[in-house]
């Protein structure tokens, strides 16, 4: 709360909670009462509202467009243990919508802005903020999570999360104990469109299950783009992937920052230059923002809904109130209003949830290029910068890495050289990490002739 | 043609090309069904070109013009939104009172019927495809001209109608003619009846709710639960079952308010039990996220009327929060 502000409680509060008469009555009514639409496992009781108030702890990740509406929710339906990720500070683009954020706050983090705001105008809610990725947090963090709800803007930070939750998972005897599931509720938005799904890890079809329902990401390939444009954004690819590089036009190693409008200023410049060359009509300053931020275009209400749908399903689950979304939800208003429902399926040898061994096939005379080529082209797996590692006489050994820039040159050479060359036998098993999971994927090589 | 040429010629051009053989060898007719597509996909296939060893070339733009056959070859109709506008009565009859909009209309079916051979004005943009910057340009601007010149025909249209009702040509600019013509195809105009006409036992829409009640779990009976929830209210100044012990009594009270309001509009459907007790139930609770989604949705719906863009909803949705399901009825 800052100095000199007032606290923005509600009148009337008593006592330390700031309760108030009737404060939880709308809840109650699906905690409290018997009814003929309910879970199976429900039971009527007054201690449900407790063990919302005083108990469940739920994770937020996101505090943007989604995060602001799925707090709010939650925050409303009684949740008051609740803790939020989010790695990112807030850009003034974001006050149209992400609404616990206020000119003043442009350049804090989100999460801790978020959490300050919620707890300020809810009595007695209690978030707390994480101003971290994802990634730099462990299983002991999210294991005491009850429910963990996503409000992501990325393909793979969903994944990442995804093969954390079924890294959680315990199984005895090839049993799985249920407690170790905590249910993943992911939410995402796309302009007029959105989706919300529920994941039961280890149950249910998860993020990877289902990854071909995700469009590819537009990435134009490179000889379009050094040589032949046709389109604006053609133009102002080449010049923060080309020309920026080469002219480095602010000072050797100055990254191009998509903030920065003398950076924005001179990529419009230099992409109005090259499509002239071209004839391309269309470069504007709006359209190379866009593509140097990679913006995706976000609408309020969009959030609202599918942050609604989440927080639904979030106090669901919490309370057994009715049966739980099963198990995805499309949302889409460009025409209308629709809403289309149903049961995305698990995939039988899914990479992330199906603990099949995952094989690969491929001639002892393919090169090891080809085997990435097939981690990060396949559909189904489609990984950003695989890190492959195997065991060769007794001793680990990495075969590539990309990430940290001695050992891929070092690795570099390994991609031309065959799979026989690399001493590698028929069903020797290599170990893939990437950004995508949190796991080491294993995989068996298989040869063919 | 050099192999870079035959590459990256854009696949409409293939299409075009290939589709003039075609012409030749089967009386000018667009292939119709699946085996003609496919005999015509072979065509294309057969165009790729081919390398030193007999295999084939990578010509993605080939690989496009193949993928898009299905699409690329169906005759061009009149979506039935802008049909339905060239055939409204407004369309038909300008006045000095008619909305540009109407005028426009009018506009451009004299254009599908005359200069467009019965079909609108050219759109104006291709989607991305493989080819040179060069042959791209050329293709894009082919399309560019031809929509500006079909603009311009409409404008003259526009202008006449303008004339003929005593109004000046300027009352509708270039700029608003083009921008609709752009658009043709995705014209709609959607008329939401009034709450009397639904309301009232001569016009309301008896089909859709009968209809829809066949399967009882519909979210038909929400709407005809709501209905009856409010005719509880007139007749008891409350809610059903908003304090506890309300709940089990209510129950009749509210099926008493369901039969009358089936009785009076005579709709020989079942609304099942579970559904007056889960109404009773709910007391009038309002949970925050059910009302977040419907707020965000209303909310869009405003915006789409105020700024004219994109379509609304006509004219009644109903969302079930339990089954996460949803529907749209025109009542």
């Amino acid at each position: 709360m800052a100095e000199g502000e007032e606290p923005m409680v509600v009148d009337g509060g008593s006592g330390d909670r700031s309760e108030w008469q009737g404060r939880w009555d709308h809840v109650r009514k699906f905690l409290e009462r018997t009814g003929p639409f309910t879970h199976p496992d429900f039971e009527a009781s007054t201690e449900s509202l407790q063990f919302l108030l005083d108990t469940c702890k739920i994770l937020v990740i996101g505090a943007g467009g989604l995060g602001c509406e799925l707090l709010k929710d939650l925050a409303l339906s009684g949740f008051r243990h609740i803790h939020v990720v989010d790695m990112d500070t807030i850009d003034v683009s974001n006050l149209n919508r992400q609404f616990l954020f206020r000119p003043k706050d442009v350049g804090r983090p989100k999460a801790e802005v978020a959490a300050d705001f919620v707890n300020d105008r809810v009595p007695g809610c209690s978030v707390v903020p994480h101003f971290k990725k994802i990634q730099d947090l462990d299983e002991t963090f999210y294991r005491q999570f009850h429910i963990v709800v996503c409000g992501l803007d990325s393909v793979i930070a969903r994944r990442w999360m995804n093969g954390m939750l079924l890294s959680l998972l315990i199984y005895e005897d090839g049993v799985l104990d249920p407690s170790s599931i905590i249910p993943l509720i992911d939410g995402g938005t796309e302009g007029f469109k959105g989706n919300a799904r529920v994941i039961l890890p280890g149950m249910t079809a998860c993020i990877d299950c289902t990854l071909e329902l995700y469009p590819p990401q537009i990435n134009f390939p490179m000889c379009t783009i050094a040589s032949m444009p046709r389109l604006p954004e053609h133009c102002v690819e080449y010049v923060r992937m080309l020309l920026w590089p080469k002219e480095k036009p602010f000072g050797d190693g100055v990254v191009l920052d998509g903030d920065d409008p003398k950076h924005i200023q001179w990529v419009y410049q230099k992409s109005l230059e090259r499509a002239a060359e071209f004839n391309i009509t269309g470069v504007t300053y709006r359209l190379t923002q866009g593509v140097v931020k990679r913006i995706i275009p976000a609408v309020a209400s969009t959030n609202a809904v599918i942050a609604a749908a989440c927080a639904t399903e979030v106090f669901k689950i919490a309370t057994s109130a009715y049966v739980p979304l099963n198990n995805y939800l499309v949302f889409n208003d460009v025409d209308g209003l629709y809403t289309y429902t149903f049961e995305a399926e698990r995939k039988e040898n899914c990479s992330a949830c199906s603990q099949v061994p995952q094989d690969m096939q491929f001639t002892p005379s393919a090169k090891l290029q080809e085997v990435l080529d097939y981690l990060t082209e396949n559909a189904s797996l489609q990984m950003k910068s695989p890190a492959i590692t195997t065991t060769l006489d007794g001793k680990n050994k990495t075969l590539y890495l990309q990430t940290v820039a001695s050992i891929e040159e070092r690795t570099r050479p390994n991609l031309s050289k065959t799979l026989k060359e690399l001493g590698l036998v028929d069903g020797q098993e290599l170990a893939v990490a990437d950004v995508t999971t949190p796991q080491t994927v294993l995989f068996k090589l298989k040869f063919i002739s | 043609m050099e192999k870079k040429d035959h590459s990256h010629t854009p696949w409409i051009i293939v299409v075009a090309r290939y589709l003039e053989k075609w012409y030749n060898e089967n009386n000018s007719q667009l292939p119709k069904n699946y085996k003609e597509k496919e005999a015509f996909r072979q065509l294309l296939r057969e165009g790729i070109l081919k390398n030193e060893n007999g295999g084939l070339e990578d010509e993605e733009n080939f690989e496009e013009a193949i993928k898009n056959v299905n699409t690329a070859l169906n005759p061009t109709k009149i979506s039935s939104g802008t049909q339905d506008i060239f055939n409204a009565e407004q369309c038909e009859n300008i006045t000095s009172q008619s909305s540009s909009f109407w005028v426009m209309a009018h506009g451009v079916r004299d254009f599908v019927q005359n200069e467009g051979n019965g079909n609108l004005p050219v759109r104006g943009s291709i989607p991305d495809m493989i080819a040179d910057s060069d042959k791209f340009i050329k293709l894009q601007n082919v399309y560019r001209d031809k929509a500006m010149r079909d603009a311009a025909v409409v404008s003259k249209h526009v202008e006449m109608l303008l004339q003929s009702v005593g109004k000046t040509p300027e009352s509708i600019s270039e700029q608003e003619i083009k921008l609709f013509c752009k658009n043709a195809a995705f014209l709609r105009v959607v008329r939401c009846r009034s709450l009397a006409d639904e309301y009232s036992v001569d016009t309301f829409n008896k089909d859709e709710i009968t209809s829809c009640m066949d399967s009882p779990d519909s979210e038909m009976v929400l709407y005809l639960m709501l209905r009856s929830v409010d005719r509880f209210y007139q007749q008891h100044s409350r809610y059903p079952g908003v304090y506890n012990y309300q709940v089990e009594e209510d129950i009749n009270k509210l099926k008493l308010c369901v039969n009358s309001l089936l009785q009076e509009y005579s709709l020989n459907v079942n609304v099942k039990d579970d559904y007056i007790h889960e109404f009773c139930r709910y007391g009038a609770a309002e949970p925050h996220t059910v009302a977040a989604f419907l707020g965000g949705s209303a909310a869009q719906e405003a915006i789409k009327i105020i700024t004219h863009q994109f379509v609304p909803f006509n004219n009644t949705f109903l969302y079930n929060a339990m089954s996460q399901t949803s529907a749209t009825f025109q009542l």
